[in-house]
């Protein structure tokens, strides 16, 4: 899941030859790495999840995936909106200060 | 860690929007693109017009959705999809879903022309409106969907919005359309079930979705999925189907009514409205719950003249 | 086969032969027997199209260029207030590059309203990025929205094809239907380069930047100028196929003219009346019609006009502020090229008779002045 999602790159024209005739679009904004954008990173605590889904539910960046049956957090994409610490029943995430 | 146990995920894994996209933290909108979408599957076609989410996909030449997309003039959507859906048959493909995607300005004001002639003509397209209660995209300038008292760019607190909501779902009804749902982001299975069905319905088909907006409402991004549960629970936004503009069906009737000033204090937009201002917009929500409780009686329940 | 029709006839039986396959439009007068026959022929099936019948123009064209980026050959047909309210989404099929082909019947703007012939509708959209081909009768008419179709799917571009209210638009003629399958040869099915389609999904028209937009533009551009001389070759197949080339323009006694009349629309059948008449009186005048007003013939425009002594504009038109529409165009190509003296004249706004005698006027006007004095020569105002 991840691998896909990394495989877009930024697409450059050096020359109007390059591009199409109309704008249509060649790519996925996957290359933009809106993990950038957080200034507060969600941090589940495993031992506690529920494994209910609810984060993963209601992430408006798909930047949480399920892998091996959890949630995990993509901070390449997560912009740290928090919706996921405040809908988990089990509270088991936190927004925690971004260090960079 | 303890040992994995089987997810049971309530929506399908598969995702038809990718991250990288440039909605804000916590935005609705993106919410309700991500279910519509897990419902429609991949053979959908979206006419976008100018509206947050023309932003949100990307510019060109990129794009998050894994779907087409057209992005076409403002108050064209529902023209714009009649006229997709109309070349894709003739160009052999009679399967794929054509979706109107439009805000709220784009439906309620400057789109509600083409929304008319296409719902009259019942064209075979699903019009969704995301309804994040004003013009957004522009910097927050009051649409007829924002409600009463809200403060927009223009409608400053001096003079916040004095007219209440248009009824949107009441025009569509009045066409008389197969299909009208009113879906919220909070409750997204309930979106997708209803998407699903509508899917399989042949017509114009209109969703009402409600999408906060926390950039606009002055609220928090992690209050996106309260705000919107309150919107339900307060019966200010219900959640009902209309089959055929007569067939009314309530999906979701809150065990307990709360009261609304518990949404109205969670965003800056409404900070400023006094108690005698909260109990009119309580009032208002009260008389339309009680118009829509009436239209969902079946048959046999309603009261004879 | 021949038959007897109206020009807006010739419109609907020209987007027949075509096989258009999405047509959506509003009715406007004079426009509304092109899509009353349309309607027609969609009903019976002798035209497999789907047939849109939307609440507005601009929803028309909206519809259209939804259709048309879906793959589909597609059709509408139009006249003044409704090609003013589509204006919005000209630009957008043009910008999209979406070969949608479009009849206009020129009809004086609003107010006081006016259902009568003058080209200031259409010559409003003259940098909306579409072709436009004028036309002088019925024939020309059928003919040239099926060599529209051709030129413009080749290069991604829309067309307009302007006939004048009444004077065409409602005039029988004798006209010749091309056999179906000879125009099938002609014109084979539309299989565009790009569209929008599930199975190989884009997003079209999203936000460009200014890194972007330039070139976008300027690739516009570069396809426009080679429509001239597309328009001549694709014209010269048409004449083999059907004996009647279609040209960038239209000339009459230029060979020898010392005076030539530029006109456009049906003016140029009543200025070769008044050639004629002339030439009886042993005046040298020429007539020269331009039929491809968008993109700009210049090349052909310049060769055939260096050789007169003097050029006469007629416009049916008028830029407020400045003057006729066609007189700027015609000094533009010849500017740098030829310092002969062009007059330029306004006459029929509103649907005002044009007559041979109106020309006569314009030709002893033009004959008895030697320098261009009078930005505009107004033929019959009442004074």
């Amino acid at each position: 899941m991840k691998e896909k999602r990394r495989k877009a790159q930024k697409i450059i024209f050096n020359s109007e030859k390059e591009m199409p005739i109309a704008p249509m679009s060649l790519g996925s904004m996957t290359f933009n790495l809106t993990g950038a954008w957080r200034n507060i990173r969600p941090v589940i605590d495993l031992d506690n999840c529920l494994q209910c889904g609810i984060c993963w539910k209601f992430c408006p960046d798909t930047a949480i995936l399920i892998e091996n049956e959890y949630p995990v957090i993509d901070y390449d994409y997560c912009k740290g909106c928090g919706l996921c610490a405040e809908e988990c029943p089990a509270k088991c995430i936190t927004m925690e200060e971004e260090i960079r | 860690m303890k040992k994995p146990r089987t997810m049971k995920l309530s929506l399908p894994l598969e995702e038809y929007m990718n991250p990288g996209h440039l909605a804000c933290q916590g935005c609705g909108a993106t919410l309700a693109m991500r279910y519509v979408l897990k419902a429609l599957g991949q053979r959908t076609v979206l006419c976008i017009p100018a509206c947050c989410w023309s932003v949100i996909d990307g510019p060109f030449p990129y794009s998050s959705l894994d779907v087409p997309v057209f992005h076409c003039a403002f108050e064209t959507a529902a023209a714009s999809a009649s006229g997709v859906k109309a070349g894709l048959e003739m160009a052999g493909d009679k399967e794929t879903t054509v979706v109107a995607w439009a805000g709220d300005g784009g439906t309620f004001d400057i789109g509600l022309q083409a929304l008319s002639g296409a719902a009259e003509r019942n064209d075979n397209i699903i019009y969704v409106c995301y309804d994040n209660e004003a013009y957004m995209n522009t910097g927050i300038q009051r649409s007829s969907a924002t409600p009463y008292g809200a403060w927009t760019t223009t409608t400053p607190v001096k003079h916040f919005k004095d007219q209440p909501k248009k009824d949107i779902v009441a025009i569509m009804a009045a066409h008389r359309i197969p299909y009208i749902a009113t879906a919220s982001v909070a409750y997204p299975e309930d979106l997708f079930k209803k998407m699903k069905k509508a899917k399989d319905i042949k017509g114009t088909r209109f969703f009402h979705i409600f999408a906060p907006c926390p950039s606009g409402w002055k609220s928090r991004p992690e209050d996106t999925i309260k705000l919107a549960r309150l919107a339900v629970q307060t019966c200010y936004f219900p959640l009902y189907e209309i089959e055929w503009g007569e067939k009314y069906i309530l999906n979701i009737k809150p065990r307990e009514k709360k009261p609304i000033v518990d949404y109205l204090r969670l965003q800056g937009r409404f900070n400023h409205l006094t108690e005698k201002e909260i109990n009119l917009i309580q009032e208002e929500i009260d008389r339309n719950w009680h118009r829509l409780l009436r239209l969902c009686l079946q048959p046999e329940e309603k009261p004879t003249a | 086969m021949k038959k007897v029709i109206m020009g807006n006839h010739a419109l609907s039986y020209g987007a027949m032969l075509a096989r258009v396959q999405v047509i959506s439009a509003y009715p406007i007068t004079p426009q509304t027997q092109v899509v009353e026959l349309l309607s027609e022929m969609c009903a019976s099936k002798v035209l497999d199209a789907q047939f849109i019948k939307v609440e507005s123009e601009h929803s028309a064209m909206a519809a259209l260029i939804g259709a048309s980026l879906a793959g589909a050959r597609t059709f509408t047909a139009t006249s003044a207030q409704g090609l003013a309210l589509m204006h919005e989404l000209l630009h957008w099929a043009s910008g999209a590059r979406l070969p949608i082909v479009m009849g206009n019947i020129n009809r004086a703007m609003a107010p006081g309203w006016s259902i009568w012939s003058d080209q200031n509708d259409s010559l409003s959209q003259r940098d909306t990025g579409w072709m436009q081909f004028y036309c002088a009768n019925n024939q020309e008419v059928l003919d040239s929205v099926i060599q529209a179709f051709k030129v413009a799917e080749r290069f991604y571009i829309p067309a307009m094809i302007i006939l004048d209210a009444f004077s065409l638009s409602h005039t029988y003629e004798v006209v010749d239907i091309p056999d179906q399958a000879l125009v099938d040869t002609y014109l084979p099915p539309f299989q565009p380069a790009f569209r929008l389609t599930p199975d190989d999904p884009h997003a079209f028209g999203g936000l460009t930047s200014p890194d972007h937009y330039f070139e976008l533009r300027y690739k516009l551009q570069k396809a426009m100028e080679k429509v001239p001389e597309a328009v001549e070759e694709t014209g010269r197949e048409y004449e083999k196929l059907f004996g009647r080339y279609l040209g960038t323009v239209d000339g009459y006694c230029l060979d020898d003219a010392d005076i030539i009349l530029v006109t456009s629309g049906t003016a140029g059948s009543t200025a070769r009346v008044a050639v004629d008449n002339l030439r009886k009186k042993g005046k040298a005048i020429g007539n020269l019609r331009i039929r491809l007003f968008r993109p700009f013939p210049f090349k052909i425009v310049r060769q055939l006009l260096r050789r007169a002594k003097k050029v006469a504009v007629v416009d049916r038109n008028i830029s407020y502020g400045h003057h006729g529409i066609f007189y700027q165009e015609i000094k533009s190509a010849l500017y740098g090229f030829s310092s002969i003296p062009v007059f330029g004249f306004i006459a029929g706004l509103g649907g005002r008779d044009i007559t041979p005698e109106t020309f006569e006027e314009i030709v002893d006007y033009t004959l008895s002045h030697e320098t261009v004095d009078s930005e505009i020569i107004w033929i019959g105002v009442k004074k």
